[in-house]
């Protein structure tokens, strides 16, 4: 035991902060930040400072340190590395004592890693690539209420992607004419169709309407094609309060799956609407409104990866990933880095990928990567290839766009993802053979032939803002 | 003539989910599935059900599941004895995977008669 006298003033960060030295423990949270200094300030003391800021330090020494024992509770720098390609920034990784965050809640775990430092003068930016979560504290976390093994053998869907559409135009139908708009698409071959995220309860469609038209609309589709069909009913909400009412509702009128948009409605009603997920047997799906708000900065903010690693602890049976392809923005590496992270129970460090850290995610169940937005019938075997079995293809202009209409629309689609996986099946590289594939399989389908020749054209090619970084 | 007119009667088709929506499977494209499933490292099993009985969870099951079996032709044999002991019935063919604990792979093989 030291002792220690009071010393009032101003340190600099890095004579507490930055420990080189120091082996981190398989119970620290691990953090790297990727982090740009002001001009002048040494890179040792801006690591120390974002680890200071984020754990137990403040600007000014105060006597009441003395209470404690800091080195035990302090956030500690304790590598620096160059960022490839950038001469500006540089990586700084800091370890956290487990004892820092309360047991089983992300959002405590981000108040103090993306809290008050990333205002902090001393950086121009700062984002957050990538955090650790030691075993220890995985499992103190639900995560997802039911995962991608349950939901299979609910909705009895085996070896493929499961195929999704948001209906369309997202707002101003009536209750009525949605459900219509919903059944078209089931009835036609989809799984799932969805609210869009800014459907909640507006006057043009009041929440209860909605959830009972589309429940009809629902058992309708069941019954004629004799197969499991699910509606994702949007219950993010003004108030928690409103928000289980409405989720009580969709469970009442029999729909299996609710859905939750976890960044407007935060992290605390999304962990809250998890657990009841998990104790009343409904499945969720995530939307992730804001997040290109948060992530898509190359050098400030907080990288999707690690928003996408909250989520899984945080619960969800379906996270919104990007396409890759389609019309928003999304890396494939990067793409395929957060999307191991959603799905594996181990996902070693891969930079290439984005990846800084080895996760292990113990017994958590995995979410279903969902990838929607600007996707039709061509991007096809793309999307098998990518994104793989463990996932949702979600066609919303791509299936409601096609000139016979919804049920037309979602037959092409479906048509098309068996057609891939079949031929993925038998060894065939789809990717490479796609337009063999497409075509043979339009030949015993016509609406896949009119889907194809109507989407010909579209590409969403644009170059990507937020980068890995590579050489 | 305006255009909705060449959009036709769209029915409603019932479907038995995965390659529901393919014309039926040849022979060679069958073989082509099961050595998939094999060489996944997964397990071949096979049910069969009344078409009454198709929205059911649990499906008669056809002997247990050939764990082990690495013979393609010993699986479609096993599906043409299941096919002829059920004539009317549907016959779908799983790939069970140990280590998700779940069907990797599952697609009916023969239709039954309603």
């Amino acid at each position: 035991m030291s002792v220690k006298t009071y010393d009032a003033g101003v340190k600099e960060y890095r004579d507490m902060y930055w420990t080189p030295d120091y082996v981190p423990l398989d119970t620290d949270l691990l953090a790297c930040f990727k982090c740009t200094g002001q001009p002048g300030v040494p890179r040792e003391e801006v690591a120390a400072a974002v680890a200071a800021e984020s754990s137990t330090g403040t600007w000014s020494t105060v006597w009441s340190e003395l209470l404690t024992d800091l080195e035990y509770y302090k956030g500690r720098a304790y590598r620096i590395e160059d960022v490839p390609g950038d001469n500006e920034s540089f990586y700084a990784f800091v370890a956290y004592p487990i004892d820092l965050f309360e047991e089983g809640s992300v959002v405590n775990v981000l108040t103090s890693l993306v809290g008050n430092v990333f205002g902090f003068k001393a950086l121009r930016h700062l984002r957050l690539e990538d955090i650790r979560f030691p075993i220890a504290y995985i499992k103190t976390c639900m995560g997802p209420p039911n995962g991608i093994q349950v939901e299979r053998d609910k909705l009895n869907k085996y070896g493929r992607p499961l195929l999704g559409a948001t209906i369309k135009p997202k707002l101003g139908l009536s209750a009525k004419n949605y459900g219509r708009a919903v059944y078209e698409c089931l009835r036609g071959g989809l799984d799932l169709t969805k609210d869009d995220e800014n459907v909640n309860s507006q006057p043009f469609m009041r929440w209860q309407n909605r959830f009972e038209f589309v429940a009809e609309a629902i058992q309708l589709a069941q019954q004629e094609t004799g197969e499991r069909k699910g509606h994702y009913l949007n219950v993010t909400a003004a108030t928690p309060e409103d928000m289980y009412e409405r989720a009580e509702f969709a469970k009442e009128v029999g729909c299996p799956i609710i859905m939750h948009d976890f960044l407007t409605g935060g992290f605390t009603a999304n962990t809250g609407l998890a657990k009841w997920c998990r104790k009343n047997g409904m499945l969720l799906h995530i939307h992730r409104a804001m997040h290109a708000v948060i992530d898509r900065h190359p050098k400030h903010g907080i990288h999707f990866r690690v928003l996408a690693k909250c989520l899984r602890l945080s619960g969800g049976d379906h996270l919104h990933t990007g396409t890759v392809v389609g019309k928003l923005e999304g890396d494939r590496a990067s793409t395929l880095g957060f999307v191991d992270q959603l799905r594996e129970s181990f996902v070693p460090e891969d930079r290439s990928r984005g990846v800084f850290f080895d996760q292990d995610w113990g017994s958590l169940p995995g979410v279903f990567a969902v990838a929607s937005g600007g996707i039709h019938v061509w991007h096809m075997p793309a999307l098998v290839t990518i994104f793989g079995d463990d996932s949702v293809l979600q066609f919303g202009g791509g299936t409601q766009g096609h000139p016979w209409g919804n049920a037309a629309g979602a037959c092409a689609n479906r048509v098309a993802v068996e057609a891939c996986v079949k031929a993925r099946n038998e060894g065939r590289e789809l990717e490479k053979e796609s337009s063999a594939i497409m075509t043979e399989a339009a030949r015993h389908s016509p609406e896949l032939a009119i889907a194809m020749e109507t989407w010909k054209e579209i590409k969403f090619e644009f170059d990507t803002v937020d980068k890995l970084d590579v050489k | 003539m305006p255009f909705q007119s060449t959009t036709g009667d769209y029915q409603t088709k019932t479907t038995l989910e995965t390659f529901g929506f393919l014309p039926p499977l040849s022979q060679q494209e069958i073989y082509d599935q099961i050595a998939y499933i094999i060489a996944q490292g997964w397990t071949p099993a096979i049910e069969h059900v009344h078409p009454s009985g198709a929205m059911r969870d649990y499906w008669t099951m056809w002997k247990l599941p050939f764990f082990g079996e690495t013979e393609l032709g010993n699986v479609a044999a096993e599906l043409e004895a299941c096919h002829r002991s059920y004539p009317d019935h549907h016959v779908r063919l799983i790939g069970y995977d140990n280590y998700t604990q779940s069907q990797g792979s599952c697609f009916v093989v023969f239709e039954g008669r309603a």
